[in-house]
Order: structure tokens, then sequence, then C-alpha cells
């Protein structure tokens, strides 16, 4: 069996979140398991009430970037959580809240948005990444 | 060219990567096995991404052409 494939999500601009959604869609399509983990300001984006807000992009964008990116949101490109969605529905993607996270932010579990498989610590997210890479965003 | 029946159609033109494969990995899935399945994109990687999908997933890329940047891809489920 393939190893699984670990993201660890950290931030919470809609750039990185793409960024992974794209990752996790791709790995999704080819059967790679993927497992992520969400952590910080990425768990922030996945409250219930605010996952379809404007989370704005990495401070590297630029004038530029923000414009390359509203004319590919114009052009009809699903927004990060419409891909992840998919990626569920497609194959094997386990979406976990970090509880450190969640306790820094005040975060509920029924704050957060369905995409979200659960709640687990570091620990459980070690053993489950076993010998698979790990990508930190 | 086939003559053969397309089952299912996936137009994934406008969609950026990876959507023409997830689309495209979505709608092959409930089909039978041989069944064709052709997909049009306009995302330069798809060239590409079908190969390498089609060689992972067991899948066969019967047909990969080109013809005014819209790519068209002919699958048959594995």
């Amino acid at each position: 069996m393939d190893q699984p494939i670990s993201l660890v999500l950290f931030s919470g601009t809609d750039d990185k979140l793409q960024s992974a959604a794209v990752m996790t869609a791709g790995a999704a399509a080819v059967g790679r398991p993927v497992h992520i983990f969400l952590q910080y300001w990425a768990l922030d984006a996945f409250r219930r009430d605010r996952i379809a807000r404007d989370h704005g992009l990495s401070p590297e964008a630029g004038p530029a970037g923000h414009a390359a990116v509203e004319a590919l949101a114009a052009a009809g490109q699903e927004p990060w959580h419409a891909t992840l969605r998919l990626a569920k529905e497609l194959g094997e993607v386990e979406i976990q809240a970090c509880s450190l996270s969640m306790d820094l932010l005040e975060i509920s579990p029924d704050d957060l948005d369905p995409l979200v498989d659960g709640i687990e610590g570091v620990t459980s997210f070690w053993m489950a990444a076993a010998e698979g890479p790990v990508v930190f965003i | 060219m086939t003559l053969e029946a397309i089952a299912q159609r996936v137009d994934a033109r406008g969609l950026s990567c990876p959507l023409p494969i997830v689309r495209t990995a979505i709608a092959i899935k409930p089909l039978a096995s041989g069944a064709l399945v052709e997909v049009l994109a306009t995302d330069p990687g798809s060239t590409k991404d079908f190969v390498a999908w089609a060689k992972t997933t067991g899948n066969e890329l019967v047909e990969s052409t080109v013809e005014e940047g819209v790519y068209r891809f002919l699958l048959r489920r594995k």
C-alpha cells in the first residue's frame, strides 16, 4: 500500500490554502491517501462561518499577485474549499484539526466546517504519517 | 479515431489544474470496465498529467490530441 502524503497546513491565506487543495486533489486523483493536519491560521480558516470568506494572500503576492489571483477567480476557478470537497469525494482524504490550535483559538468542534473529520494531537499525526512524506504549507 | 461509443464526456475547458483530472477521475469511477471517456481541457499541464494519471491508475490513454489550444483525451476505463 502507498504511504500516505501528510500535509501540515499552518497558513490561513487563500493562496496557500489553494495550493494545499490542489496538491490534495492531485494526490487523491492518483489514489494516494492524504492526511491533513490543520494548525493555527489554517485551522481558523476552516471555521464553518468563515470558510467562504476572503482570507487574503501571503505578503509575497504583491499587487500583481493579487490581480492575477482575482483574475483566476473571476474566470471561474473554484475556491480551495470546493476543491477539497471534490478531493474528499474522489479519494481517501482525511482532515484533522490540531488540538493545541483548537485550544489556542478557542474553537469548539461545532465551530468547524464539516470538511474537518476530527481533532487529533501531534502524536496521532506522526503515527499516521508513518514513513510517508510530510509537507508544511 | 475510434468508432466505439463514448460512454461519458467531461468538458474541463477553462478549469485549472488539477480539476480536469479530478473531474475525470470522478466521472470514470461509476463506469463499466472498458468504457470510453472523452475529456476536453485547456489546462496546458494536462497532457503530462493525463499520461501520468493513466499510468498510475491503470486506465488506458487511448488518444491524446491538441487542436487550437484545446486538448482532447480519450480514456478507457480499467
